[in-house]
């Protein structure tokens, strides 16, 4: 190989490539932010005019959207963690000659559609279904109970739904932890319970953090669980957004919305890459 | 996620007789984590269960009203259902095999090139995974909305492809670091060309990799719904039909689709990975 042809090669490789991303990714978010600075009507047309006051405008209509996503988020975040660090701990270090069977069965639901998923769980936990219908029959709970349209049914839905992309990253960092380290621990007398917090637990950070960043910002940005699962009185930002786009045709109000997002969602995966890198991500992936 | 490389993917280290520090792992961990499996399965084994309950009225219901085949035997008597569902076997064919094209280049450029420009590739598709849909789909409906571009299937698949190509870069970058680069060398040595050493020798080592990137696109995109709904105006795909029937109800079609698609995915999934293996 000529050195010249050594130089460019990378770079026509990777040409359609950021052509594509570049066309249909960044340039998109630039657009946003370009629209959500521009006044008009669906009907007369837009003129870019520099129109910062739409920013501090939906900001005070939606605040109340745009906290709730960020609770509903960090609190089915962290659900999904707490669920899912004992199974990932457990199939790596115990799973044996069958941990890629357990992966697999964790990963089933990413082969049923996502809307399918969730209306399952609208099924499962109507006032009448299978569980609570069951529940309130044998006496269990009040024939008043009901689930459904409540913040508790939408987090509910956003923690199952992340569940698998919580479980892999995890996986992946436990299964590395070098055997010997953890051995180590136990001949320097270390307890059970203190070779789990100050060395195992440690040592998966990379992983939680991965996990983490991805079902965070998933679900903040989710409105299938709000409208499937959820009420009048769990409206999420991404609803918000949609509606205001595809149901108002309100152009401006939807850019400013998806703008604040973005901007607060990329802080938080910038600031991820900065601290920790891209590699646990990215090898969660493949 | 990949669905499908991730259990071959794991590189044998020393032997793993070393077990976890904690008691709980003999009896309390596989309880709890066979219970998690069992809250997994849950959605899974109730669509499966209802794609065969009757329903007169042609809406489903909770209620086991009884066993009956009949909904398999009329899964495409729904025109607008059936030609969803055609819709999302379009896009998701053309967008998995356009990644692929795509992103194959991409992956054998940040993996055996150091480049300017490589650390903000590596930025780019690092945002594109992260980046929430909502954003995604917004943005490029503004995209389209600004150039005036009519909304359907070409804007699905131009959307499809710019969130799949990334994950397929990243699945096929995985698998060229793992290879023996003497064997690219050899053919060099050899007098082969380039394009010859591409086509002759790393293609076909990298050919696992990119079907496994393929079917992880594949299933991406066939799953989407939040950007689809930005970016589809009045084309209907698999999930976008079914989203819009909940308020209506649903009919058991939808069920018996989503059981097929669950199964073939199943079975594509473990023939990708019996294949790996025996490769390996």
């Amino acid at each position: 190989m000529s050195s010249v042809r050594a130089r460019i090669a990378p770079y026509l490789l990777s040409f359609p490539g950021w052509f594509w991303l570049g066309l249909f990714f960044l340039l998109p978010i630039i657009t946003v932010l370009s629209v959500a600075l521009q006044t008009g009507n669906p009907d007369t047309g837009y003129t870019f005019t520099w129109h910062w006051s739409e920013f501090s405008t939906v900001l005070s209509n939606y605040n109340g959207e745009l906290v709730r996503s960020f609770i509903y988020g960090g609190i089915s975040t962290l659900a999904a963690f707490v669920i899912a660090y004992p199974m990932a701990y457990w199939i790596a270090f115990h799973g044996g000659l069958h941990k890629s069977t357990y992966l697999f069965i964790i990963l089933l639901p990413f082969f049923v559609s996502f809307v399918i998923r969730t209306l399952a769980w609208q099924f499962l936990l109507s006032d009448n279904g299978i569980v609570l219908g069951s529940l309130k029959s044998i006496g269990l709970l009040p024939q008043s109970t009901h689930v459904l349209s409540t913040p508790f049914a939408v987090i509910a839905g956003l923690t199952y739904n992340a569940l698998p992309y919580m479980v892999l990253p995890l996986y992946v960092a436990i299964e590395k932890i070098d055997r010997r380290v953890v051995r180590a621990a136990g001949d320097l007398y270390a307890s059970g319970v203190q070779a789990f917090f100050r060395v195992i637990l440690p040592l998966s950070s990379a992983g939680i953090f991965a996990g983490f960043l991805l079902v965070f910002v998933t679900n903040v940005g989710d409105y299938v669980n709000a409208s499937i699962l959820g009420g009048p009185g769990t409206t999420m930002i991404g609803n918000v957004i949609q509606n205001s786009y595809l149901e108002n045709l309100d152009y401006p109000t939807a850019s400013a919305l998806s703008s604040i997002l973005m901007v607060l969602l990329l802080f938080v995966i910038w600031l991820y890459a900065r601290v920790f890198g891209t590699e646990a991500v990215e090898e969660a992936v493949a | 996620m990949s669905t499908v490389e991730l259990p071959t993917a794991t590189v044998p280290r020393e032997p793993k007789q070393g077990r976890g520090p904690l008691r709980l792992g003999r009896f309390v961990l596989p309880v709890y984590t066979w219970l998690v499996i069992l809250y997994t399965v849950i959605p899974i084994v109730l669509m499966i269960v209802y794609s065969f309950n009757q329903a007169p009225s042609g809406r489903m219901t909770f209620q086991w009203l009884g066993f009956t085949t009949q909904w398999y035997q009329h899964v495409f008597q729904i025109p607008d259902l059936t030609n969803a569902l055609v819709n999302s076997l379009i896009v998701a064919g053309s967008s998995s095999l356009i990644s692929a094209i795509i992103g194959t280049p991409l992956a054998i450029a940040l993996a055996r090139y150091r480049y300017l420009g490589r650390n903000v590739t590596e930025g780019v598709i690092f945002t594109n995974i992260a980046a929430p849909s909502v954003v995604v789909g917004a943005s490029l409906l503004s995209l389209f909305i600004t150039l005036n571009l009519n909304r359907g299937l070409v804007t699905i698949i131009i959307a499809h492809v710019s969130f799949c190509i990334a994950f397929v870069a990243i699945v096929v970058r995985a698998r060229i670091v793992g290879l023996d680069r003497s064997i690219e060398k050899a053919a060099y040595d050899l007098g082969a060309t380039p394009w010859v050493a591409f086509q002759k020798v790393l293609l076909p080592l990298i050919m696992p990799g990119i079907i496994a990137g393929m079917l992880l696109a594949f299933a991406m995109s066939i799953d989407d719904f939040i950007i689809t709904s930005f970016v589809a105006g009045q084309t209907l795909t698999f999930p976008l039909w079914v989203y819009g029937a909940v308020k209506v109800g649903i009919p058991p079609q939808v069920f018996v689709m989503g059981t097929l698609i669950f199964l073939i995915g199943v079975v594509l999934a473990l023939v990708n990975v019996f294949m790996q293996r025996r490769r390996a």
